[in-house]
């Protein structure tokens, strides 16, 4: 059958390198977003590159002592500090002569937008030399699915009970960081590898504070199914829940993909459990604020 | 080359002496004067470092300690509020053998808010895995600094350099600035066994399970029981180049005392002042002043105190709900050895209240009119 | 992209051997989490159209490319199923585990 098959003698055309510093066997759930994201990041960034990784899905992914699934080497730092051990990194190495290594804080929406947030505004606001990455999964996802600041309205989590869903939206972490004028900020997700490849690509060159946040579906948390991830975070650009765009100073914002019929929301929240007990008038007022949050985004992005 | 320099310069001196290559800190009444001092030496040259001037101590702790994992030699200075804010990081820095030298300035922890000095903020860090030395002048302030980054980085057990708010951080004294050269030759630069790097790559800290965390924990404790000879060994070294020995300890008059006092901080020298003049009124008095409190020098206290007919600990802290730490450690130093040994425990000067040779004079009498300890805390100067 | 590293896992026989601090020492592949799985894929390459979608929107790296056609590692594969999702000629079935 494979014989028959290779007759068309046809090369693979594959748009993403093939090295790989990510290795099986690692401790991710099914489908998990979070795994591609940390594959994608590094084929861009290489071997000359260290990690700092606080407490989130990823200091349990990467496997337990002495075994590391990465390539590169990791600091698993505190909590909240993946914003603070990647600026004292960055010195660190750089005092004893390594001035090329991408230092990355890689940290959770939690560890980013919570309990980091005042690490990451310091870093930022300091311009610190390092690439801030945020893989968001939308919920403390690694203690069993706890309600964050970046679980959006209307979702489903352990401490959001169906009865009391959470009645707050999703806080806009990336105008905050747009605040901080740092030279490069970018949205990307794990249902456009190759868009987040090249924005990481750019990122790596660029000095000073680099802020990306990835969009990375999680199957247990969302109770989704695992084989839908890359369906789901490829809905969440087409239907502009999550919008996939770069700021470079906080004033100029480019849109990286404009879908070319924005689609409704519906069928992304059917296909997650999380979701399944709004109502239409709840359906209906999230279609709202999405609306209101690209209609403002469009707005940056004409207005530059 | 000797200045009059305050003791928190003494501080910056030491750490600019030492070499230190990252400085993240974050400034804390009575702590300013170190960083401010640290950013002139970096800005001017004079300190080839880079200085992160971080939002918070957490911070500060935080990045020292992934700059110390980068094998550079790190050094930040706090105090109260700030330390106790860095408490979780403390044992992320000892349990991560991550050797950073701290400076901390004694001040009573809020509420009410207090700037001035007692030791709870740093003793209440005693289980964090750091070493401890307690400084009683602007000279060891210096002093200590440097040994301590040699101890530190030769175990990789982090240090923390203890001295009392104003009455050394303000406070301006003649210290002897030693040569850089003299400095290089006792203090080589930091060497780590493994570092973080790209081109050797490790993950640090993973998730340790149960079958692994015990025996890190073994070694900790292991390579902690051999600070105090290696205190010893690097004094004696310092002695030869530099002319003072800084030890575990300091004996003044105790050999053949008969009350001897225990103290630590400014205190202890304001002690000795006490113990002079007690002797010249025909009692024979003697201070051991602990310079080193993590890990405890069980055998240099037992060693002296044992001869005594009775021991004085004086606390500027307190573990509420016991007593005087010091007084803690004091007991369980002679436990086994002398049972018949009265030894007293002394609360004084929490909060920057004034602890005088009169204190000391007074604890003295209760000392000395008591046959043994009738209670677990002697307050002295509490107003009732 | 075959695995290199070796695949074995570490003992410690006494705390003489720990390191003094946790650090890691080999890769997790050690860890064959080929064992998670319930339902495998199973690549019909005659339909396959060298597309390499399946080896890109892998989370485990348990897709190789050989032969200019991918090879599913058994021994890692977690059958989440994202290839046969993905797969856009549908060649990739998601097949029941015998047990």
């Amino acid at each position: 059958m494979k014989s028959e098959a290779q007759k068309k003698e046809r090369t693979m055309k594959l748009s993403l390198p093939t090295e790989e510093l990510m290795s099986s066997g690692n401790l991710a759930c099914q489908g998990c977003g979070a795994t591609l994201a940390m594959r994608y990041v590094l084929k861009a960034l290489g071997q000359k590159t260290a990690l700092c990784i606080p407490a989130c899905c990823w200091s349990v992914i990467d496997g337990p002592f002495p075994y590391s699934t990465l390539d590169v080497p990791i600091f698993h730092c505190a909590f909240e500090t993946a914003a603070s051990s990647a600026a004292g990194l960055k010195a660190g190495l750089e005092m004893v002569g390594d001035t090329e290594t991408t230092v990355v804080a890689w940290a959770g929406d939690g560890g980013t937008f919570d309990i980091g947030i005042q690490a990451l505004s310091g870093a930022a606001e300091r311009n610190d030399d390092i690439l801030y990455i945020c893989y968001d999964n939308e919920a403390y996802m690694n203690t069993g699915i706890q309600r964050s600041s970046a679980t959006p309205y209307g979702a489903w989590t352990t401490t959001t009970p169906v009865k009391h869903f959470k009645n707050r939206p999703k806080k806009d972490i990336d105008a905050i960081m747009a605040a901080h004028r740092i030279p490069y900020q970018a949205t990307a997700s794990i249902g456009y590898p190759e868009d987040l490849y090249k924005k990481t690509k750019k990122a790596k060159e660029i000095k000073g504070t680099r802020f990306m946040h990835i969009y990375a579906p999680c199957p247990s948390g969302w109770k989704s199914r695992p084989e839908d991830t890359i369906k789901l975070a490829r809905m969440a650009v087409q239907n502009c829940v999550f919008p996939l765009y770069e700021v470079e100073f906080g004033e100029k914002y480019t849109l990286n993909i404009k879908p070319r019929e924005k689609k409704p929301i519906d069928d992304y929240l059917k296909l997650q459990g999380r979701f399944h007990h709004l109502t239409e008038e709840h359906i209906k007022m999230i279609q709202e604020e999405v609306d209101r949050n690209w209609g403002r985004l469009l707005r940056r992005v004409d207005a530059c | 080359m000797k200045k009059v320099i305050m003791g928190n310069h003494a501080l910056s001196w030491g750490a600019q002496l030492g070499r230190a290559q990252v400085i993240a800190a974050y400034p804390i009444t009575p702590q300013t004067q170190v960083v401010e001092l640290l950013s002139e030496m970096c800005a001017s040259g004079a300190l080839d470092a880079k200085f992160i001037k971080v939002e918070s101590e957490h911070s500060a702790m935080a990045a020292c300690i992934a700059a110390s994992l980068a094998g550079a030699r790190t050094f930040t200075a706090t105090s109260a509020q700030g330390l106790t804010l860095m408490h979780e990081l403390l044992h992320w820095a000892s349990g991560g053998r991550m050797p950073v030298v701290m400076g901390n300035i004694n001040r009573a922890m809020a509420p009410g808010w207090s700037i001035w000095a007692d030791q709870n903020d740093s003793l209440s860090q005693r289980d964090t895995g750091w070493i401890q030395f307690y400084c009683s002048s602007n000279q060891e302030v210096l002093d200590m600094v440097i040994q301590a980054f040699k101890v530190s980085e030769a175990l990789l057990i982090p240090s923390m350099v203890v001295l009392d708010a104003f009455a050394i951080s303000h406070t301006y004294e003649v210290v002897d600035i030693p040569d850089q050269d003299k400095v290089d030759s006792y203090l080589p630069p930091f060497n780590p066994p493994v570092r973080l790097t790209p081109s050797d790559p490790h993950a640090f800290g993973g998730l340790t399970s149960p079958e692994h965390y015990f025996e890190l924990r073994y070694k900790l404790q292991k390579d902690m029981e051999k600070v105090p000879a290696l205190v010893e060994e690097t004094g004696r070294e310092y002695e030869k180049l530099f002319g003072r020995y800084l030890g575990q300890v300091e004996n003044y008059r105790c050999d053949d005392a008969d009350l001897i006092f225990v103290s630590s901080g400014t205190a202890g020298y304001t002690a000795r002042v006490a113990v002079d003049e007690l002797r010249e009124a025909g009692i024979k008095a003697g201070n051991l002043r602990i310079k080193l409190f993590r890990p405890f020098p069980f055998e240099k206290v037992r060693q002296i105190l044992i001869k005594a007919k009775k021991v004085a600990v004086v606390d500027r802290n307190i573990s509420y709900g016991h007593g005087g730490i010091f007084y803690q450690e004091v007991k369980s130093a002679l436990y086994g050895y002398d049972h018949n040994l009265p030894v007293f425990g002394f609360i004084t000067g929490l909060g920057g209240r004034d602890v005088t040779p009169g204190t000391f004079k007074e604890i003295a009498q209760h000392a000395l009119a008591k046959e043994k300890a009738e209670e677990d805390i002697i307050w002295v100067g509490v107003k009732r | 992209m075959k695995q290199k590293k070796k695949a074995e896992k570490i003992i410690f026989e006494s705390e003489k051997d720990v390191p003094l601090m946790p650090i890691s020492l080999g890769p997790m592949l050690w860890n064959r989490t080929g064992a998670w799985r319930n339902i495998r894929p199973e690549i019909n390459l005659t339909e396959c159209i060298q597309c390499g979608i399946c080896w890109k929107f892998c989370p485990d790296v348990a897709i190789a490319i050989e032969n200019e056609f991918p090879v599913i590692d058994y021994d890692y594969c977690k059958g989440c199923g994202i290839c046969a999702e993905e797969c856009p000629t549908k060649c990739i079935a998601m097949v029941e585990e015998r047990k």
